[in-house]
C-alpha cells in the first residue's frame, strides 16, 4: 500500500503542471516545450522568496514548510509571470502573427526551453539547492503506511489549485471566455472576447500551476536546473492519457502516471522510472489517441 | 610543424563537422522536406552509435551480448538496420497523429535511450561505456594524421553518397509528394497520396541516416558513454538546419559547418579568456547561445542562409504561405 501513497503524492505534482500544459495547450494551440523550465524558475524564485524571509520560521506543528513556503509561492507566480508575458512578447506574439505553422512554435519553445535551463545554470550554479534541512519524520496515517506530513500537505494544496482551477473555468466570466477560446478561438472573437486578455491570462494560470508544482517539489526534494525538464515527459504522458482538452482527464491520467512511477519504483525498476510514462504514453497512442476521457478529433 | 598542426586540426574539425552534417541531412529530410518534428535525434544517433560499437567492438567481460568483431562497414550497415527498425516502430504509432505528439514521443524515445544506455549494463556497460572501438584503415599507417586524413575521406565519401542519393529521390515524383505533404496534407490526400506511409518512409530514412552518423561517430572517437548523445545534441541539429536553411541539403551541410565552427571557436574562446572558476557558467552561457540563435533565426530569418530552392515548376516559385 505504501507505494499507492508515494505515487499519490508523485500525481499531484505531476497534475498540477501538466494541468498548466493543459492551459498553453487548449487556448495556444501548442505543446509547450517550456513548461519544465516555467516550473524550475518559478521554483528558483520561491527558493529565492524563503531565503529573503528566513528559512525554518512558522513551522506550522508536524508540517516544516511553514508560512514563509506559502507566502512565496504568490511572490515567485507574479515574478515567473512576468518573465513569462515578457517571453510571449517577444517571441510567441510575433510568430502568432506572422502565421507561423504549430511546429514553429514548438520550436522556439524547444529553444527557449534550453536557455532558461541553462539561464538557471548561469545564475543559481548547476548545484542542487534545499528549501530546509529538515529530517522528514513520516507517521502512520494507515496501518502500514507511513507518510510525512508535509507530503500529506502538499497532496491537499495540489487538490486545492484542482479545485479552484475548476470553479474558475466554470464559474467566473473569464473561465468561461477561456473555455469559448480554446473551443473555437474565431468564434470567440466574433463575440467580442478580447483574445489577446485571454492569452495573457492562460499564460499566468499555466504559469501559477507550473510555479505551484515546481515550489512544493523543491521543497521535498530538492531545486535544480533539470527539475523541471525531467517532470516533462511525465506531464506530456499525463496529458495525453487523460486526452488532451479534458482537464478532469489530466488529473485522472496524472494520477496513472504517478501511481505507475511509483509503482516501478517499488519493482526495484526505479532505474527506468522515466521510462515508464513513455511507455504508457506509446500504448495509449497505438489504442485510444484521443485519450481516455478525451474526444475524437 | 606549425603548418602540420594547423593541418591536423582542420582535419579533426572537419571530421566532427561531418557527423553533424550527415544527421543534419538526415532531420532535413524529415523536417525541412516533409514538415516532420522529430525531437529524437540524439536517440536515432546513440541507436546507430551503440549498434556499431556492440557490432565491431572487442568483447567485455561483463557484457552478454556484443563484442562480434565485424568489420567496420558491416558495423554502419547494422547501425542503418537497427535505427530504421527503431524509427519504423516509432514512426508507426505516431505518424498517424497531430505533429505535437510525434515531437513529444520523438522526445520520450531520446529520454528512454538515454536510460537504456546508462543502465543497462549487460549491453552498454552503462556510464562507463564502449571502448576500444576499431577505427577502419587505421592499420595503414602509423600516423595519426594519415589516420585522420583516410577517416575524412571515408566521412566526405558517405556524405557525398548520401546527398547525391537524397538530392536524387527529393527531385523526383517521390519528393514531389514529401513538399505536397508538408504545404498541404489534406491536398496532397485528395490527390490520392498515402500520406502516413510518404511520411513514414521520410522518417526512416531520416532516423536511419542519423544513426549512420552515429556510427561514424562511434568508430572515429572509439569510446562511447551516454554522456555523448544528450539533448543538447538535438538542438544543435535544429540550429544547424535552421541556419543553414531547411529544405536545402547543402545548407545543412553548410549551417552544419558554420554552427560547429562557432560552437568550437566559443570553446577556445571561453578556455582562453575566462577564469578557471567561471568555467561551468561560460559554458552554461554558450549553451543560452545556441537557443537565442534558434530563436532568432525562427523570428528573423526562417529561411536560413541558403533558402530552399523551388525547383518544382514556374507555378511552384509562388511562395505559399500560411501553411495547416
Amino acid at each position: 500500500m505504501q507505494f499507492i501513497a508515494d505515487g499519490i503524492l508523485n500525481a499531484s505534482l505531476i497534475a498540477l503542471g501538466a494541468l498548466g500544459l493543459s492551459m498553453t495547450y487548449n487556448v495556444l494551440r501548442f505543446a509547450n516545450f517550456a513548461q519544465g523550465e516555467v516550473l524550475a524558475i518559478g521554483a528558483y524564485f520561491a527558493l529565492g522568496a524563503v531565503t529573503v524571509i528566513g528559512a525554518g520560521v512558522g513551522v506550522m506543528g508536524p508540517i516544516k514548510f511553514g508560512w514563509p513556503l506559502l507566502v512565496s509561492i504568490p511572490i515567485a507566480i507574479v515574478c515567473t509571470s512576468i518573465v513569462v508575458l515578457m517571453v510571449d512578447y517577444l517571441v510567441f506574439r510575433p510568430l502568432r502573427n506572422s502565421n507561423a505553422s504549430r511546429i514553429t512554435l514548438i520550436m522556439a519553445a524547444f529553444g527557449l526551453s534550453l536557455m532558461g535551463r541553462n539561464l538557471i545554470h548561469l545564475f543559481a550554479g548547476g548545484d542542487p539547492k534545499y528549501f530546509s534541512f529538515y529530517i522528514p519524520k513520516a507517521i502512520e496515517i494507515m496501518p502500514g503506511v507511513k507518510m510525512v506530513p508535509d507530503d500529506l500537505a502538499i497532496i491537499a494544496l495540489s487538490a486545492i489549485a484542482v479545485v479552484s482551477l475548476h470553479l474558475f473555468l466554470k464559474r467566473t466570466n473569464m473561465g468561461r471566455m477561456m473555455r469559448a477560446v480554446s473551443e473555437n478561438p474565431t468564434l470567440a472573437r466574433i463575440n467580442g472576447i478580447d483574445l489577446k486578455m485571454i492569452i495573457r491570462m492562460t499564460w499566468i494560470i499555466g504559469t501559477a500551476l507550473a510555479v505551484t508544482a515546481g515550489t512544493l517539489q523543491g521543497h521535498i526534494f530538492q531545486a535544480k536546473a533539470e527539475m523541471g525538464f525531467d517532470m516533462l515527459l511525465p506531464m506530456f504522458a499525463a496529458l495525453i492519457l487523460g486526452g488532451v482538452g479534458n482537464l478532469y482527464g489530466t488529473v485522472l491520467g496524472a494520477l496513472v502516471i504517478g501511481l505507475a512511477e511509483s509503482f516501478a519504483v517499488y519493482f526495484d525498476l526505479s532505474a527506468y522510472r522515466a521510462a515508464v510514462s513513455f511507455m504508457i504514453m506509446l500504448a495509449v497512442l497505438l489504442v485510444r489517441p484521443q485519450g481516455l476521457l478525451g474526444e475524437r478529433e | 610543424m606549425e603548418f602540420l598542426g594547423i593541418l591536423s586540426f582542420l582535419i579533426f574539425f572537419l571530421i566532427q563537422a561531418s557527423f553533424f552534417s550527415l544527421t543534419s541531412i538526415g532531420l532535413n529530410i524529415q523536417w525541412g522536406f516533409t514538415g516532420l518534428f522529430n525531437v529524437g535525434i540524439a536517440g536515432f544517433f546513440a541507436v546507430g552509435a551503440y549498434t556499431s560499437g556492440i557490432m565491431t567492438g572487442p568483447r567485455y567481460a561483463e557484457t552478454w551480448f556484443g563484442g562480434f568483431g565485424l568489420p567496420v562497414p558491416l558495423g554502419f550497415l547494422a547501425a542503418l538496420i537497427v535505427t530504421a527498425i527503431v524509427a519504423t516502430l516509432i514512426g508507426y504509432i505516431t505518424l498517424r497523429l497531430r505533429e505535437d505528439f510525434l515531437a513529444i514521443s520523438t522526445f520520450g524515445i531520446a529520454v528512454s535511450i538515454q536510460l537504456v544506455a546508462n543502465n543497462l549494463d549487460e549491453l552498454t556497460r552503462g556510464p562507463e561505456g564502449l571502448y576500444s572501438l576499431p577505427k577502419p584503415l587505421s592499420e595503414l599507417s602509423e600516423s595519426p594524421l594519415v589516420d585522420n586524413a583516410l577517416y575524412l575521406l571515408i566521412c566526405v565519401a558517405v556524405i557525398g553518397l548520401v546527398y547525391w542519393a537524397f538530392e536524387r529521390i527529393l527531385r523526383s515524383p517521390w519528393g514531389r509528394v514529401l513538399r505536397a505533404i508538408r504545404e498541404d496534407e489534406h491536398a496532397a490526400m485528395a490527390m490520392g497520396k498515402n500520406v502516413f506511409l510518404f511520411r513514414l518512409q521520410a522518417f526512416v530514412l531520416g532516423s536511419a541516416t542519423m544513426g549512420l552518423a552515429g556510427a561514424l561517430y562511434a568508430n572515429f572517437i572509439g569510446f562511447i558513454s551516454p554522456t555523448d548523445f544528450l539533448p543538447i545534441f538535438t538542438i544543435q541539429i535544429f540550429v544547424m538546419v535552421i541556419v543553414g536553411g531547411s529544405g536545402n541539403n547543402l545548407g545543412a551541410i553548410v549551417g552544419s559547418v558554420v554552427m560547429w565552427a562557432v560552437w568550437s571557436a566559443s570553446d577556445s574562446l571561453i578556455a582562453a579568456v575566462v577564469s578557471p572558476d567561471f568555467q561551468t557558467q561560460a559554458a552554461a552561457a554558450r549553451i543560452v547561445l545556441i537557443g537565442l540563435i534558434l530563436v532568432l533565426m525562427l523570428l528573423y530569418r526562417p529561411q536560413g542562409l541558403l533558402p530552399e530552392k523551388h525547383v518544382v515548376s514556374a507555378a511552384g516559385r509562388m511562395k505559399l504561405k500560411g501553411e495547416d
